[in-house]
């Protein structure tokens, strides 16, 4: 069944969580389509053809030159003026670790003012020094615009990163950003469900607990945890667990992200 | 002129780097170290314009939490600062990106040779070093001065000395020149070329090569292509890497004469085809899944309708003794190479790693040139993390075995599963052919220096004089770009045959590839370099990375060297496949080689190798008094050997591509090893894969023909364990063996040889009765160190690796407890079987006498061990298990405390009950470490259920799973044996190698 919600997913120098994303979103049912950036950068028109864009988890450059610094660069260079106006047909981006990290050093999140092509935040190394693969409890802020993770309960996500600390001196910005709802996704202690700074739960010790930022719009949204690696209901650590209380869910959970963005583009 | 730019974090900023540096400063050397602040150096080799420069610079740094200036950045307060750069020609893979910006921002495309290179600056404070202490730290932690540059400054020093700007590149331009050998002086003689080349030839094989060379044809011909009489240096070092150990197996290939203890002989011809091929020939005619064995880089297997499935799991060994990180990410992104490079080329699915190392605690005297087991670890670790999680591929398995015998060399394994579609471009995909005018392409990494001698050089003991350009560095992000140019070129069928260039380089892949067509004729020239000044026989055999050899007909030619254009992944047509029955190379017009591919492939004379088995004489450890095992138990679970792996392993990603059901961590903390993995293998499909393993080479003290058993059954009862079942498992030989070969140097190899012949019968018996076809295999034979007149041998270990094929992923079953009021069971009978146990292992350190291990070695009883596969699988078919764990290191106590933590739960056990073979003390039940049992536990509701299954196996219902977190065991009679707290034994599970 061809779906009408075509969503482009950029793919090549190190990216690697195409195969999961590209499911997630047909799960959700629209219509992914894989495109090497070089394909991108040649012809960057190509993204009108599409709903939504997706920046994938992975290692665009091996994270040389610190995570995302390096595609970031050529985005910028290349395709900012597309992306600009593709931002302002009210389409949707999304970026998961890799790509949050692009996002962010290209400028597209915070996104405060209208502002998509400066660099406002950073993405750092955790402070435990090294590479994290674990699953955390996340809680998603209601008061958020947040088209992706609207009305969402907090579950967990799986998060595998070794630069995940959303990271500013300046104070002013990080009140702003929860003021305007630009936090929906935060690491949360799983007995409180409260925000924390407390390792391993906050895997890399971002400030405010920040586990993703959407742009005050809402439709602009990347996180450092893996919602395409939760499609199913066994990708739980504790699916045993849960299907033996009868709570296994029918679906992973993480693919919730992809529906509420589906039901968006189609009312829209 | 390159120019220079430092990079540091601002003010305020956490610096990681800089604080992981001080932790391990101090916790390995004990060095009082405060603070340190660490910069990014980049110098240029581009002639830019000052505007270009001003945007370089700009393009580098992270205006958020970063700055940076054109030669020296003001620098933080310290006492000392360290400089870390590479030596000319080591690969710089930051240093490549960087290139690839700078390119980008000048938008024109930069000549080889102007590049960017990197080091690292550490700024110290605290401590009061000295400047040997900042040496040390700077040797051991911070750099690998077989790779690395190091600089050190004072404050005083650093400000007068100029601003360095001088870069590490190659600039020897040696003129083309091939030598030749004389191989028509005497014996010594031979030998001298052989062992100053680091040919690795014997006497023997030297004579076959110059009995080559002195034919009438042979002769005759090289005159018509204008080639001396005499080898070519191009010639005789490809000879000498195809006939290496590492590439032609000699030692498996050999006839070899065996005598047991009972004066009992025999001849066998090649333990690989006798007892390997063997036996995978006989469960062939019984099975009908298996696509493709011992033919390829990686053995295929069916997996459904639309997928086959291929596994390859190598060592990596030698090189990465030498520089741990380097040789640990060649190894992990080598054999993802190996799927790639089967049939017409696998998609990558997941990695498993192990590696046996020496204690990183040892303390005792290190001989010189050896490198302290922590720092191995470190790096090997780091080395597959880096290579894996930039390559996008998840791990499925890990482990660690610790042994004081691994410190003069550590076993580093690695390995790859792969999927390719059945079928591609309407033929099978497994196959492999050439025609004759095909296209030689080589795509990926340039040729460097890298690694070369790297096939003939793991085959040799490691020595002090062994060279440092054996070590190649992996570049994962290079490979993940020619990866998937490969797999569109696969889909698009723009190829006809592929293959990887590991080791032995050009040499190697085009050598054999050139067989499916009938011959090979490769222009060096035409080779993408790295820099100049190589020699064409180092062109041949460079094991530089990132490289794989195409066969394509003449028509798709221009179309795949497009795409690869498109993709930014350099193609280059190097030649054509023939059928002139020789492997011929050129060098522009000359010819420098020109080898019958008869005579390279099988002219190799065969070893003759005598073995001879003498059981050996191993005392076992006193046995201490009876009673409670509490604190045994707890020190048990913290042993090396047994001790949860779990924070290097957290850094591991096991969980991109999205497709995990069982990870290598479960319980409700995720803090116990599963005791096997289950992944989907394609989104959508419930169909999936379990992976495990099995080795033990402590057991290898005793008997190796009980230790091959003892691993192949615990990679099966591990998958079995998991929900798999027997008949849809095929298994991975990796032996790696101290040098069997008696010689002067090895004046046990009769015996070495022999521990090898038993390994292989007990591998042929056990694999055979299981219907457990071996698909793949390496051999790894020298594992043996001599430094300082000290042999380091390693014990004679094999890796055996399984997959099996689960039906539905979701009936997979997990090891740890599940909810108070489940009942446990013990299937399998437990023996008087302690020899070369954890427990004996302990006691015997713990008495000062770490040898006195012995005892009865675990021995397999097939039969049973059927029966009990058959009716597990029907219980977890049926629904019936919420838990099963296999016990291996530690027995059934170990597994019952593994089996509460990982639930956080507690439990009840009365060992009278317990199925045993005659009468066993306490520590035989608790500890014995028999094949082929389980600790699994049900609902009560399905307690007869259960009862039913297992009706025609030995099994034994010992206890209760209960709410309150304490383990108590108690023998006949009634008295505990064992009660102790699970926080207890949770805390020395977990404490041994945190933070390490």
């Amino acid at each position: 069944m061809a779906s009408d919600i075509p969503v482009l997913i950029i793919t090549g120098y190190g990216l690697n969580c195409e195969d999961e994303s590209r499911y997630a979103w047909q799960l959700a049912g629209a219509d992914p389509r894989l495109v090497h950036f070089n394909d991108l950068l040649e012809n960057p028109a190509l993204l009108h053809d599409f709903a939504a864009l997706m920046f994938i988890g992975g290692f665009s450059y091996g994270d040389h030159m610190t995570s995302g610094h390096v595609f970031a660069l050529r985005a910028r260079n290349r395709m900012s003026r597309d992306l600009e106006s593709f931002i302002g047909q009210g389409k949707l981006i999304l970026g998961i670790c890799n790509g949050f990290q692009i996002m962010v050093k290209l400028g597209l999140l915070p996104g405060l003012d209208g502002e998509y092509f400066t660099q406002k935040l950073s993405i750092m190394q955790n402070d435990c020094g090294s590479f994290q693969n674990r699953w955390v409890p996340l809680r998603f802020e209601a008061g958020s615009p947040c088209v992706f993770t609207k009305g969402l309960q907090p579950f967990p996500l799986s998060v595998r990163h070794g630069e995940g600390k959303v990271f500013t001196l300046d104070g002013k910005l990080l009140d702003r950003l929860e003021s305007c709802g630009c936090i929906p996704c935060r690491y949360a202690d799983p007995v409180t469900n409260q925000p924390t700074q407390i390792f391993p739960h906050n895997p890399n010790g971002s400030l405010k607990a920040i586990a993703g930022l959407c742009d005050p719009t809402g439709r602009i949204f990347g996180m450092m945890p893996h919602p395409e690696a939760y499609l199913y209901p066994e990708s739980h650590p504790q699916w045993e667990i849960q299907k033996r209380n009868g709570a296994l869910p029918e679906q992973g959970l993480g693919l919730s992200l992809f529906r509420n963005a589906v039901d968006h583009l189609k009312r829209s | 002129m390159a120019f220079r730019i430092e990079i540091g974090l601002k003010r305020g900023v956490k610096d990681a780097r800089g604080r992981t540096a001080v932790d391990k400063a101090r916790r390995y050397f004990g060095l009082p170290l405060k603070s340190c602040r660490t910069r990014d150096v980049y110098k240029v080799d581009v002639p830019l314009s000052s505007g270009e420069i001003r945007k370089v610079l700009k393009a580098f740094t992270d205006p958020v939490i970063a700055r940076s200036a054109q030669g020296r950045l003001h620098a933080p307060a310290f006492e000392w600062m360290v400089e870390v750069g590479f030596k000319p020609g080591v690969t710089d893979n930051v240093g490549s990106t960087a290139r690839a910006v700078v390119q980008d921002l000048v938008h024109r495309p930069l000549p080889v040779g102007q590049t960017v290179y990197t080091s690292i600056q550490y700024f110290f404070r605290g401590g009061n070093l000295t400047r040997e202490d900042v040496l040390r730290l700077s040797r051991d932690l911070l750099a690998n001065s077989l790779i690395h540059t190091i600089r050190v400054f004072t404050p005083d020093e650093w400000r007068s000395s100029p601003v360095d700007e001088s870069v590490p590149a190659i600039l020897e331009k040696a003129d083309i020149r091939v030598g030749t050998y004389d191989l028509t002086g005497p014996d010594s003689e031979l030998m001298r070329i052989s062992s100053e080349g680091i040919l690795s030839l014997s006497l023997e094989e030297m004579r076959a090569i110059r009995e080559y060379f002195a034919s009438e044809a042979v002769r005759r011909k090289r005159v018509s292509l204008g080639l001396p009489e005499q080898p070519t240096d191009v010639e005789l070092e490809c000879i000498a890497q195809t006939w290496s150990e590492h590439c032609k197996h000699k030692i498996f290939a050999a006839r070899v004469h065996y005598v047991d203890e009972s004066g009992y002989e025999e001849w066998i011809d090649s333990l690989f085809k006798t007892y390997i091929r063997g036996a995978t020939e006989k469960i062939g005619e019984e099975i009908d899944w298996l696509v493709s064995v011992f033919s390829d880089n990686a053995g295929i297997i069916r997996f459904n309708d639309r997928y086959d499935i291929s596994y390859k799991v190598e060592t990596h060994n030698s090189p990465s003794a030498l520089d741990p990180y380097g040789g640990a990410i060649t190894g992990i992104v080598g054999v993802n190479r190996d799927p790639m490079g089967t049939g017409m080329g696998c998609e990558m699915v997941c990695n498993v790693w192990g590696y046996c190392l020496g204690s990183p605690f040892y303390e005792g005297d290190l001989p010189e040139g050896l490198m302290h087991p922590r720092r191995i670890r470190d790096g090997v670790h780091q080395g597959v993390i880096d290579g894996g999680n930039q390559s996008g591929v998840p791990w499925m398995r890990g482990f660690e075995r610790f042994d004081e015998r691994y410190i003069g060399k550590p076993l580093v394994y690695c390995g790859t599963v792969g999927r390719i579609p059945r079928q591609l471009q309407g033929r099978p995909s497994g196959r492999k052919e050439i025609l004759p005018g095909d296209a030689i392409v080589m795509c990926g990494g340039r040729i460097g220096k890298d690694g070369i001698h790297g096939a003939t050089f793991s085959s040799e003991e490691l020595r002090k004089e062994s060279p440092a350009q054996a070590v190649q560095i992996g570049d994962p992000v290079t490979q993940r770009k020619m990866y998937e140019f490969l797999i569109e070129a696969r889909d698009r069928g723009l190829y006809r045959a592929i293959t990887d260039n590991g080791a032995g380089g050009l040499s190697s892949s085009v050598g054999e590839l050139g067989r499916l067509s009938g011959g090979a004729e490769l222009d060096l020239a035409k080779a993408p370099l790295k820099y100049e000044g190589l020699q064409p026989w180092e062109i041949l055999l460079s094991e530089a990375q990132e490289r794989m050899s195409l066969a394509v007909p003449p028509d798709k030619l221009e179309e795949l060297l497009a795409l690869a254009a498109r993709r930014e992944v350099e193609a280059t047509a190097l030649g054509s496949f023939t059928d002139s029955g020789a492997f011929t190379v050129r060098y522009g017009s000359a010819v420098v080689a020109h080898i019958d591919l008869n005579f390279l492939h099988e002219g190799v004379p065969r070893m003759q190798l005598e073995a001879r088995w003498q059981p050996p004489r191993v005392a076992p450890p006193q046995k201490p008094r009876t009673g409670l095992r509490n604190r045994k138990l707890a020190s048990l679970l913290g042993g090396l050997n047994v001790c949860s792996r779990e924070f290097k392993s957290r850094q591991y990603d096991g969980e991109v591509k999205g497709l995990s059901v069982v990870k290598p961590f479960v319980g409700i903390h995720g803090d116990v090893p599963s005791d096997a993995t289950v992944m989907r293998v394609e989104h959508g499909c419930n169909a999936g894969i379990i992976l495990a393993e099995g080795i033990n080479p402590f057991f290898s003290d005793l008997d190796t023909y009980h230790m091959m058993a003892a691993v192949i059954d615990e990679s099966v009862r591990r998958v079995i364990s998991a929900g798999g079942k027997l008949g849809k498992i095929a298994g991975l030989d990796n032996f790696c063996w101290p040098d069997p070969v008696f010689s002067e140097k090895t004046p046990d190899g009769h015996y070495k040889m022999a521990q090898l012949v038993r390994a292989n019968k007990a591998l042929y018996d056990v694999a055979t009765a299981y219907r457990l076809p071996p698909i793949s295999g390496k051999d790894s034979m020298k594992n043996d160190s001599v430094r300082g007149n000290r042999k380091i041998s390693i014990p004679p270990t094999v890796l055996f690796s399984v997959v099996g094929i689960l039906d539905d992923v979701r009936r997979a079953v997990t090891m740890h407890f599940k909810e108070p009021g489940d009942l446990i069971y013990v299937v399998g009978v437990t023996k008087e079987e302690l020899g070369g146990s954890e427990y004996h292992r302990m006691l015997a350190r713990e008495q000062g006498t770490p040898g006195s291990c012995g005892g009865q070695v675990p021995k397999l009883d097939i039969q049973t061990a059927l029966a009990i596969y058959r009716a597990m699988g029907e219980a977890s078919e049926n629904g019936i298990l919420c838990s099963s764990h296999t016990p291996t290191l530690g027995g059934l106590a170990a597994a019952l405390a593994m089996a509460a933590i990982g639930g956080d739960l507690g439990a009840e056990i009365d060992l009278s009950a317990l199925n045993c073979e005659g009468t066993l003390d306490d520590d035989a039940k608790l500890f014995s470490e028999s094949n082929s049992r389980f600790v699994i536990t049900c609902p009560p509701e399905r307690e007869s259920d259960l009862e039913s299954v297992l009706r025609d196996v030995p099994f034994s219902r010992v206890g209760t799973v209960l709410r309150e977190k304490n383990l108590s065991i108690r023998r006949a009679g009634g008295n505990k044996v064992v009660d102790v707290n699970i926080e207890t034994l949770r805390r020395s599970f977990k404490g041994t190698l945190y933070g390490i």
